[in-house]
């Protein structure tokens, strides 16, 4: 019964002269979210708002699902096209459109309220806005005595649009806001195989941003399931974002090497400074304009303000922390919304976990941990470079659910 | 070099084995039930198999129930023989080093009202048929023990076991799992006084997703699938015909010279088991020699972990396994065995499995021996402090 879907959103609309960019964005972002889905669909702007036509046979299921995955989208509103047969048929139409989307909660008597807004795009109907509204607003409450009215606040908002055919919904079906990605630049996360990292990946993406990903393994420290479990949460981020390219970083020797020289309660701390190092470098190498990263104060030794500060100081591009003030609950409450809590909990140990010291330095001090990384200095160059040009690159798609 | 060391977890097919499975199913693809020829063909390949098996064990055909494998011949026996027995008496008793297809079952049953008492072992990982003699209660239905233990290969007493229970009460019904141990010795069931015995395909080189269950015509089993009545109705479902064939073809095989093949996975543990030893505070779990299964050796490497050495060696194409492969995709937990033979907490961590196959060569265990003296020094020298 629905043809097509009316996408709404809410910020771009502000954008000023940048406007057209932001909205062809969206269009190519939904031309791709629906590539995988059964059907054929045109999506197209028109007067200032973009369409989703379905020309062909289609699981609405599928589709708003997929369309739900699209930064950018505020609203996803399914609508049903009726050709123009004359008002009067246009009435019959009206009333069989609310008897199938509301059906039986019409009949209950419950009280719903209802308020038509009809708009004139084709100004030669013969049929005012404000007539059709009034008009429409009879028959119905002809037709199903428990509807009344209500201007204000209708618990359904009757639209009619007035095209070369006439376009009816009442429905919006909340998108993930934000706005469309790759209007905002590109991003390095630092995905491990933990719980905050995809998170934030998808928070900063959420803003527009395009997002690559750098991952550390250790074999043979860290397993191929470890590894597989990091494409997977990539491919989880990837539903939102678009393609990943993931950059896998063979880390266990720059590992190694900081623990036969560095004493072992910085160790941690250091080897975040050589991700953090590394990181930048793919970053500056493919464009990425800051890191993305899952911390969150405190929430364990490498995160207190003084080891971010330790961390930080490494780079020059800024490191974006989105999670930076939320509790554990609350990042977990995001990853079970976006699906990736389930992957992210499975069982495989990640470089990080490895070698951590029973009592890790909670407030490291700099200029001690800079005298420290010395230690390393005959053979961390070539390290780097190895760890570098040994890179592996996987390009991961989105991963339906 | 690529050494495959995992072969309690599963085995390399026998080029045989592959051909005929491939042949059935693309030449002789017929349902066994049709009434057409291309349905007694295939239906010949299932009572070729049967008469192998059968002539094997020197039990009738009639007694062998294909299943889709070890893990549902143990289920069929278990629940099978609970729900027929369940008026003459609600307590069964079995090992507490079974594996997770027993294990589970035995507690899917407990949570039905039937009372489980799960023998111990000693450090060798055997139970002790006084314990067992002990634990028999006028009310006992059901005693389940494994022929040889997937983790540290331990062989358990079941001639003797059979008879101890049947001079005590021969009503009682004793199942052996014997996965890890058919294809290995023989086994005559109606010798030993087994009444159930599983087994499965693909621990002797046979397909994946077949096995068996010999049911002793002695014994009523119910049965826990339901449809079409195939295989008299104790296992619904079209018959898996290739992996029957396969199966039967698996059997064959490995039976054509068993003493031989096992006489040499013996010499070829027993050089791995010297070797290993050389290497500094290392430990072999079970016994070894002929006392122990021919192809599972359990070590524990102090101060290593034991997924980190697996793929260690994996980086040198040796594959093994750490605890028992049926339950490693899951969380890490320490194995049930390994703390039953009580072995040191730390060594619970630390403890990997070679398992070895008719085609385990001198070469190859040569190289895994060097592999492990060069890695595990190394690895000693990185821990966690």
């Amino acid at each position: 019964m629905f043809t097509s879907f009316l996408i709404k959103y809410a910020e771009i609309g502000v954008k000023g002269k940048n406007r057209y960019l932001f909205e062809d964005a969206l269009v190519r972002q939904i031309r791709h979210a629906l590539k995988h889905c059964d059907g054929e669909f045109k999506v197209h702007k028109n007067q200032g708002r973009i369409y989703v036509d379905a020309l062909s046979e289609f699981d609405f299921d599928e589709v708003v699902g997929q369309l739900g995955c699209v930064f950018g989208i505020s609203g996803i509103c399914p609508v049903t096209a009726v050709e123009d047969r004359g008002f009067e048929q246009l009435g019959r139409d009206v009333i069989a459109y609310m008897e199938r989307v509301y059906g039986a909660k019409l009949g209950a008597g419950e009280g719903m309220t209802f308020k038509v807004a009809a708009r004139r795009a084709r100004k030669d109907y013969p049929v005012h806005s404000g007539e059709i509204n009034a008009q429409l607003g009879g028959i119905l409450l002809d037709a199903f005595p428990g509807l009344q009215v209500d201007v204000h606040e209708p618990d359904i908002y009757l639209q009619v649009e007035v095209r070369e055919k006439i376009y009816l919904y009442s429905m919006v079906i909340p998108g993930p806001g934000g706005m469309p990605v790759g209007t905002g630049g590109k991003g390095m996360l630092l995905l491990s195989g933990g719980i905050d990292s995809p998170v934030a990946g998808y928070m900063i993406a959420k803003r527009g941003v395009k997002i690559d990903a750098v991952y550390f393994h250790a074999p043979p420290y860290t397993s191929e399931r470890a590894r597989q479990k990091v494409i997977d949460l990539a491919g989880l981020v990837a539903r939102y974002t678009g393609p990943v390219w993931l950059h896998i970083i063979n880390f266990t020797d720059i590992q190694l090497a900081i623990y036969d020289k560095c004493p072992h309660d910085e160790l941690t701390i250091i080897m975040r400074r050589y991700m953090m190092r590394i990181a930048e470098q793919i970053a500056k190498d493919t464009e990425c304009l800051g890191l993305i990263t899952g911390e969150s104060i405190g929430q364990v030794a490498s995160q207190t303000m003084h080891s971010l500060a330790a961390t930080n100081e490494v780079c020059t591009l800024p490191v974006y922390r989105p999670l930076i003030g939320m509790d554990k609950q609350e990042i977990v409450e995001i990853a079970e919304r976006i699906g990736t809590f389930e992957t992210s909990i499975l069982p495989y140990e990640d470089c990080c976990t490895i070698f951590v010291a029973k009592h890790p330095v909670t407030k490291p001090n700099v200029k001690v941990i800079k005298k420290h990384e010395h230690n390393l200095d005959e053979v961390i160059e070539e390290l780097f470079r190895t760890a570098l040009e040994t890179k592996e690159l996987v390009v991961v798609e989105g991963k339906r659910q | 070099m690529e050494v495959y060391l995992d072969n309690s977890a599963t085995t390399r097919a026998f080029d045989c084995v592959a051909e005929i499975v491939s042949k059935v199913m693309v030449e002789d693809y017929g349902n066994p039930s049709s009434l057409h020829m291309k349905g007694v063909e295939a239906e010949r390949y299932i009572r070729y198999a049967k008469e192998v098996i059968a002539a094997n064990m020197k039990v009738s055909e009639k007694e062998i129930v294909f299943t889709s494998g070890g893990t549902e011949s143990d289920n069929l026996a278990l629940i099978g023989t609970a729900s027929a027995c369940a008026r003459a008496g609600r307590h069964i008793i079995t090992t507490c080093i079974e594996h997770p297809a027993v294990m589970q079952t035995m507690h899917y049953l407990e949570k039905q009202g039937f009372q489980v008492t799960y023998l111990p072992v000693d450090r060798y990982g055997i139970i002790r048929l006084e314990d067992l003699r002990r634990a028999i209660r006028r009310d006992t239905i059901l005693v389940s023990i494994m022929h040889t233990n997937n983790e540290i290969g331990s062989l358990q007493p079941i001639g003797e076991a059979g008879e101890l229970i049947k001079s005590i009460n021969p009503r009682i019904v004793f199942h052996v799992d014997a996965i890890q141990g058919y294809g290995k010795f023989r086994i005559y069931p109606r010798k030993m006084h087994i009444d159930l015995l599983s087994v499965s395909g693909h621990k002797i080189h046979g397909p994946k997703g077949v096995g068996f269950l010999y049911i002793s015509e002695k014994v009523r089993v119910i049965p826990i699938v339901f449809g079409g009545g195939q295989q008299k109705g104790m296992r619904s479902g079209t018959e898996n015909v290739p992996g029957i064939a396969g199966l039967g073809k698996a059997v064959e095989t490995i039976y054509a010279d068993l003493e031989k093949d096992r006489a040499a996975m013996y010499e070829r543990k027993e050089q791995f088991v010297q070797g290993a030893l050389q290497i500094p505070e290392v430990k072999i779990n079970g016994l070894t020699g002929e006392m122990s299964a021919p192809h599972v050796v359990s070590v524990s490497f102090r101060g290593v972990r034991s997924e980190v050495l697996l793929h260690a060696l994996e980086e040198k194409g040796i594959y093994v396994s750490a605890g028992s492969a049926c339950a490693s995709n899951k969380a890490p937990r320490p194995s049930d065995t390994l703390r039953a033979i009580g072995l040191e907490r730390d060594l619970l961590d630390s403890t990997l499995r070679f398992s070895l196959s008719v085609f385990t060569t001198r070469e190859e265990i040569d190289y895994t021996l060097q592999t492990l003296y060069e890695t595990v020094p190394m690895l000693r020298k990185y821990t966690r402090q």
